[in-house]
């Protein structure tokens, strides 16, 4: 038998917070998206650790989801990225500073 | 008494178990923390990847096989491969100065806030038994497959639930990947331009 659900639900918080503190501190882009994707495996690891601790394949089922949406997402995150860098030369969020008023 | 202690014994978490998690856990964290601390873009993408493994140990761990091997397949080998392959593309792999701070206060108080919602998230979860709600709503995980020849109840119990409960949520997704494909060709491609345009003011001139 596994650890006590507790234990993988902390780390999969402590986990997203970290992803939470990238994504506002680091400027990058690229990095930040990768923040993104750190806070939806924290996610993922909950959903799984509910699955198994309410014996519910519904849990996996909407990591699977999770999984599909978040492949999307970089895709055409990456393709607004790419599409950027063209037009202003910058991955840095701070310089996109186009509606600046 | 003699039940009892059994019981206890059986509940107990084996230390292979312990073993298992500590080990993804330092792996997971020490891959978050890098990062977010990298400099360098191809390094934080690395260590993206170190956390995606130890989660998908993690994953085994709880009995969710065919995640993890999704995990490993879409994750490591496609999503990282796709932020690798834009860094290069873009030669945007140089360290970058991370110790300034630009918006002054601004970490410490992103440190404040996410400490505060971690701190509830815990505090919550933890005053409420961790997980509350009723067991095995959609279906049971292991299924009902007495055959011992086959172990994977899991994945067959998953597959049945996908194409019957979440049939048209899977649907969806097979519509948003294609038009999540469709965006990125369409996103990535140069717009035709006549060669006489070149030099006329683009936005960015009329921006700054």
């Amino acid at each position: 038998m596994s650890l006590n659900g507790a234990w993988y639900l902390g780390l999969a918080a402590v986990v997203f917070s970290i992803g939470a503190i990238g994504l506002l501190v680091r400027r990058n882009v690229l990095i930040m998206f990768m923040c993104i994707e750190l806070m939806l495996n924290a996610a993922n690891l909950t959903f799984v650790t509910f699955a198994r601790m309410l014996g519910d394949i519904g849990g996996q089922a909407i990591v699977f989801f999770v999984l599909v949406v978040a492949a999307a997402e970089v895709v055409v995150g990456l393709g607004i990225v790419v599409t950027n860098f063209r037009r202003r030369s910058t991955t840095v969020a701070d310089d996109l500073n186009a509606l600046k008023g | 008494m003699l039940n009892a202690s059994l019981l206890l014994a059986a509940t107990r978490p084996a230390w292979p178990d312990i073993l298992v998690f500590a080990a993804s856990a330092a792996v997971i964290l020490v891959g978050a923390i890098g990062v977010v601390t990298s400099r360098n873009p191809v390094h934080a993408a690395l260590s993206l990847v170190m956390t995606l493994f130890g989660v998908a140990v993690l994953f085994i761990e709880q009995e969710a096989d065919f995640l993890a091997a999704v995990q490993i397949i879409v994750y490591a080998g496609a999503i990282v491969v796709l932020f690798l392959f834009v860094i290069m593309f873009l030669g945007v792999d140089r360290s970058e100065e991370i110790n300034v701070d630009p918006l002054s206060g601004q970490r410490p108080l992103a440190f404040i806030l996410v400490g505060i919602t971690l701190a509830g998230i815990i505090a919550m979860a933890a005053t409420s038994h961790w997980v509350t709600g009723a067991h095995e709503v959609v279906g049971p995980i292991q299924g009902h497959i007495t055959d011992s020849a086959s172990p994977s109840g899991e994945v067959a119990q998953l597959g049945k639930q996908l194409f019957t409960t979440y049939l048209f949520a899977f649907e969806a997704t097979a519509a948003l990947l294609v038009i999540a494909v469709v965006g990125a060709v369409v996103l990535a491609r140069r717009p035709p331009v006549p060669p006489d345009s070149e030099d006329t003011p683009s936005e960015h001139g009329m921006a700054s």
